[in-house]
């Protein structure tokens, strides 16, 4: 039923945006950590969600997955429940969330991102070894792929995790702390990936802690502290004021750090 | 005619193979006590059974304790979800609960009759090859074989046919809820085959060495291999050699099958943890060895970039 759909409507629904959110709260004993977010994300987007410590970033995209129980609220992609939708969702967990010690291939890894699109009890076939094998590529980590998963270094886990997403073929992709403690080669080929999947008309959030580095790398933010402060293109809504009601009174060392990376990618301009 | 040595043995090894089956997947999921959890909390189950069916016929027993195997499952994770509880803890407040009801049924309802808390607890395989199954005035064998061997087919369709669900499930349950894959379905499944299996190898081996045959062939298998398929077919080869190794040892030592067969486990965990070519003792000192002496390009082959990061 699911292929019919997407065959007579190949990008989804145009008038539907791929993902919206609707008053989502979430308390963990009685005390809410997310409180009334709403928000929608058009297609071809590539969104990055920031915030302080503690601010709901993970819990965000989690209660968003159905991943812990909300309060309230709810989430519809290309206008429709989450529940029936799922396979169009890639999500990427942290990577301390798994055991990098169980027992299985990179390639095994991989070959999970195909299973929304085979029944139970089936197994996957050669098509899905030759896509999973593709994504491996894309991530520069194809000759890791017979590795156990736990002889790789912390870039390398989280490349076998973003191939995995890559491999699922998804529309939507949520990627909590993609960019965490990665090497900087990782970091080239993950924002690089990023870009191409954004500009081939997914829709992508990531959960990211490096302030600094949004501009260069993303076209819209969220900007969230327990409630969501601003959300929208970056260039409108970075502004001193919304950083200020994110980060409150650690504004100062902020500011001064985007007013560096301004300056930065000015002299790089004016060289170049 | 089968030997009742051989029914012992037949016995012992389908036991044996179906407990390392689904254990492997309960130490993967780092549950590998609720086994033991399970063993104990069905004693409520098989009485109410006994009691309803006034018989020692073992299919209503199986379900009685079945569904008292699911219930522990679900009041250990309602508990621990729902209030300030840690998963262990709660778990040890309903298995022992439950464990504790069905003693005290016994006592009231029960006394007289032929349920003994010792062989519940200590099963005797010994007795398996005189407890017959007549049907339609034919001798069928042992009863306990046919049940067992039911489990074993149920425990190994379940896991050829769920294969990539159950190995998604126990890598992250979290990865396995995005991927839109059946959880419950998975999680319900798996333990009503824990149920199943701690019940039908209660009258062989008893509700405290089952869990050894759940836990340590998995455990020993997991020390030698990086892979989900050969851990399986692993804990099976030590479950199997730990049965037939056990019915000898205790022939010898003239003692308790059970307890032998438990022994023997205990004995392959030793030697895999000290000689493993990679996991074990021995093994982590030889290569510590190794690369001390060849200097650092031995410990990993990191990427230029990655040494670049960590220099930084």
């Amino acid at each position: 039923m699911n292929e019919i759909e997407q065959t007579r409507n190949p990008t989804g629904n145009s008038s539907n945006p791929p993902l919206e959110v609707h008053d989502l709260t979430v308390a963990y004993d009685q005390k809410p950590v997310l409180w009334d977010i709403d928000f929608e994300l058009p297609e071809g987007s590539l969104t990055a969600i920031i915030g302080p410590n503690g601010a709901g970033k993970s819990t965000l995209v989690k209660a968003a997955m159905g991943l812990i129980p909300a309060s309230s609220g709810y989430t519809l992609i290309y206008g429709k429940p989450l529940d029936k939708q799922r396979h169009r969702v890639a999500y990427v967990p942290q990577r301390e969330s798994v055991d990098w010690n169980f027992p299985i291939s990179v390639m095994d890894v991989v070959l999970m991102g195909r299973y929304p699109h085979l029944r139970l009890f089936q197994r996957p076939g050669r098509d899905d070894r030759d896509v999973a094998l593709a994504a491996l590529k894309e991530m520069g980590m194809e000759p890791y792929h017979k590795r156990q998963i736990s002889q790789l270094s912390g870039g390398q886990q989280q490349r076998v995790f973003l191939a995995r997403a890559l491999a699922q073929d998804a529309s939507i992709y949520l990627m909590d702390e993609p960019l965490a403690g990665v090497d900087a080669a990782t970091e080239d080929v993950i924002f690089q990936k990023l870009k191409e999947l954004r500009d081939g008309g997914k829709t992508v959030v990531v959960v990211h802690h490096d302030l600094q580095s949004v501009p260069d790398n993303f076209d819209r933010a969220m900007l969230l502290n327990l409630r969501m402060i601003a959300c929208g293109p970056v260039s409108e809504i970075f502004t001193d004021e919304n950083l200020q009601k994110t980060y409150g009174g650690r504004l100062n060392i902020l500011s001064q750090m985007i007013e560096e990376s301004r300056q930065q990618r000015f002299v790089r301009e004016s060289e170049s | 005619m089968i030997t009742s040595t051989a029914w012992i043995i037949i016995t012992a090894i389908l036991v044996a193979t179906s407990c390392a089956l689904v254990g492997t997947f309960l130490v993967l999921r780092k549950m590998s006590l609720m086994g033991d959890a399970i063993a104990h909390a069905v004693l409520p189950g098989i009485v109410i059974a006994f009691l309803l069916t006034a018989s020692r016929n073992t299919f209503p027993m199986l379900i009685g304790a079945g569904l008292f195997g699911l219930l522990t499952v679900w009041l250990t994770e309602e508990l621990s979800k729902k209030g300030r509880i840690f998963h262990d803890a709660s778990m040890g407040i309903v298995f022992t609960t439950l464990f504790a009801i069905g003693v005290i049924m016994i006592s009231l309802f029960a006394a007289n009759v032929d349920i003994d808390q010792e062989c519940v607890l200590y099963g005797e395989i010994a007795y398996v090859p005189w407890d017959l199954w007549v049907w339609r005035g034919t001798n069928m064998g042992p009863r306990p074989v046919w049940i067992l061997g039911l489990v074993l087919v149920i425990n190994v369709s379940f896991i050829t046919l769920m294969y990539k669900e159950l190995k998604t499930y126990s890598f992250s349950p979290q990865l396995a809820a995005t991927l839109g894959l059946p959880v419950g379905l998975i999680h319900y499944g798996l333990m009503g085959t824990v149920s199943f299996t701690t019940i039908a190898s209660f009258e062989s081996v008893g509700a405290i060495l089952v869990v050894a045959l759940l836990i340590v062939p998995p455990a020993t298998a997991y020390l030698l291999t990086d892979r989900l398929h050969r851990l399986l077919l692993l804990a099976v080869f030590f479950g199997i050699t730990s049965a037939v190794g056990g019915y000898y040892m205790a022939l010898w030592i003239n003692s308790s099958i059970a307890g032998a067969i438990a022994v023997v486990n205990g004995l392959q965990f030793a030697l895999v943890f000290l000689l493993a070519p990679k996991y074990g003792l021995l093994g982590k000192k030889l290569a510590g060895r190794r690369i001390r002496k060849s200097g650092p390009e031995m410990i990993s082959h990191p990427e230029p970039n990655d040494v670049r990061k960590s220099l930084s």
